[in-house]
């Protein structure tokens, strides 16, 4: 196997964005990674693109060939697959091109993620992004996204005392840091009396507590690591690429508060990377609820279990504390293109590995790990990117 | 979901039949073809669950998806059959009332309907084993 590194990348805004199509969202931001990189497309191996239901939401499928008709890739006939694991669509495009790159089989790779979620009232997301739950013995029960998450929530409370207060935490904490995200939809900050009083989605969670419905689109272009130097001073090597599979239904997890598809997708990253949770700097973890990002940080090692609610009240996650979590604001701020997400993920570890992420630069940044799940736990994908190969 | 997906489904649903793999007693609801432990050499049978069990842990849902949504707020839970598995179904019974751990029986009712003119959706939801004072 070939290291791998990331020679470009690109991302949108993140938003409503009505003036802006689902193909055009992809494009701008492959347009803009391959500007970073410095690369012809005529150079493009192949591509990769994260997306979970454009089905439901633009009711196209064959999104492949779309992306690649209209980033002008089509009469080169470059091989354009896409990707979908729920929420963790971008994440396993991302990871898919590593494998390419890394096997061998291709040289440059785009993997990009896009998702184009407000065509349609928010009645048909909810139930689109339901069917990320198993559809027959959760959806038709009556449980929704929140709903789920919710029911972690509920028991991480009853079993470690986390609070109302902590999950509002960190809703405040990604909102500080997406004010400082020029791409982020939410720049606001705002207070844990902001979330605390907000309105009830699904007891504890309320709707401060959930990311938003996002339109945006992410790429990055992936080279080997060895000639990662003829298109930039400043690649970013991939040191572990690592997925694992969960249950897709919540209950039949074994610990319901632990994701234990995240735990055994972070050994086999910390492994792969010979690495483990105490050498990584910062980390874009999947906090598409704020209970998520307690539980992610558990189960990649930061903390302890049961004491991820404590994390963003104490300070430690946040810029400038001992493990910087979600700097770009997360899915919570940046917001949650589903396709898009797992891909910006590697994209703000690139910014701040290069030392350009501005107002939120994390000091002495050499190695970040992205976190990308799908649905409850169903899929879970681990990245680990540092300065030095 | 439509009709044919929930007519396959409706002796499962209705009378809580899951299935058991003969080879290492394992009980599964949702009922599955496949013993996770066993795998191929597993003996997958159907199983009557009778019904009974506690709440692991609930949610009070108040924005749901579009079938759903007239039923707001409604109590979903994770119920731990006495048998073993765990299942996703609603809790009928007061809000102030729901607790981890409450001891729950199932019940015959109405899951959703599409619209005023689609099909109705029967299934299994549950209440409390004792009446709550």
């Amino acid at each position: 196997m070939r290291d791998v590194a990331i020679i470009g990348v690109g991302c949108t805004e993140f938003g409503e964005l009505w003036d802006k199509s689902f193909r055009e969202l992809f494009v701008e931001a492959g347009v803009s990674a391959l500007a970073d990189a410095n690369v012809q497309g005529g150079k493009i191996d192949a591509l990769y693109v994260g997306n979970m239901s454009g089905g439901r939401f633009i009711e196209q499928e064959h999104i492949g060939a779309l992306i690649a008709d209209y980033s002008g890739l089509a009469s080169l006939h470059i091989p354009s697959t896409r990707v979908e694991a729920a929420c963790a669509s971008g994440g396993l495009a991302l990871r898919q091109g590593i494998i390419a790159v890394a096997s061998g089989y291709h040289d440059i790779v785009i993997a990009g993620g896009a998702e184009k979620m407000t065509d349609v009232g928010v009645e048909t997301t909810t139930d689109a992004l339901a069917a990320a739950a198993d559809r027959e013995w959760e959806g038709v029960m009556g449980a929704t996204f929140p709903g789920l998450y919710a029911m972690i929530a509920r028991l991480h409370m009853h079993k470690y005392g986390t609070t109302q207060e902590q999950l509002a935490a960190v809703a405040v904490k990604n909102h500080h840091n997406g004010t400082m995200n020029p791409k982020a939809q939410f720049q606001n900050e705002i207070s844990i009396e902001t979330v605390i009083n907000s309105v009830m989605v699904a007891d504890p969670l309320r709707v401060f507590d959930c990311s938003p419905i996002t339109d945006g689109a992410s790429a990055v272009v992936l080279a080997p690591a060895e000639i990662a130097h003829k298109y930039t001073d400043t690649p970013v090597y991939v040191k572990a690429s690592a997925q694992a599979s969960g249950t897709i239904s919540l209950h039949d997890r074994p610990d319901i508060t632990t994701l234990d598809a995240t735990v055994a997708a972070a050994n086999r990253a910390y492994k792969m990377a010979k690495l483990t949770s105490k050498d990584i700097d910062f980390a874009e973890v999947h906090d598409c609820f704020t209970i998520a990002e307690i539980c992610a940080i558990e189960d990649l090692g930061f903390v302890k279990k049961g004491e991820g609610g404590k994390a963003a009240e104490s300070g430690i996650t946040a810029i400038g504390g001992k493990i910087p979590i979600n700097p770009s604001g997360g899915l919570k701020a940046c917001g949650h293109p589903v396709g898009a997400t797992g891909v910006k993920q590697a994209v703000e570890i690139t910014h701040q590995l290069r030392g350009e992420a501005g107002k939120r630069q994390i000091e002495g940044a050499e190695i970040g790990l992205t976190h990308n799940v799908g649905g409850s736990g169903g899929t879970a994908v681990v990245h680990i990117f540092g300065r030095e190969r | 979901m439509s009709v044919p997906r929930f007519w396959r489904r409706l002796k499962n649903l209705y009378n809580l039949i899951g299935t058991r793999c003969e080879k290492c007693g394992e009980n599964y609801y949702p009922p599955r073809n496949m013993c996770t432990r066993c795998r191929r050499n597993g003996k997958i049978v159907p199983f009557k669950f009778k019904g009974k069990g506690e709440v692991l842990t609930y949610t009070i849902v108040h924005s749901a998806a579009k079938d759903y949504a007239k039923h707001t707020p409604y109590i979903l839970a994770i119920i731990k059959l006495d048998e073993g598995p765990r299942l996703t179904s609603q809790v009928i019974c007061a809000h102030e009332d729901i607790h981890i751990g409450m001891k729950v029986k199932s019940a015959f009712r109405r899951l959703g309907e599409e619209s005023e003119k689609g099909m109705i959706y029967y299934g299994t939801k549950f209440i409390p084993l004792e009446t709550v004072k």
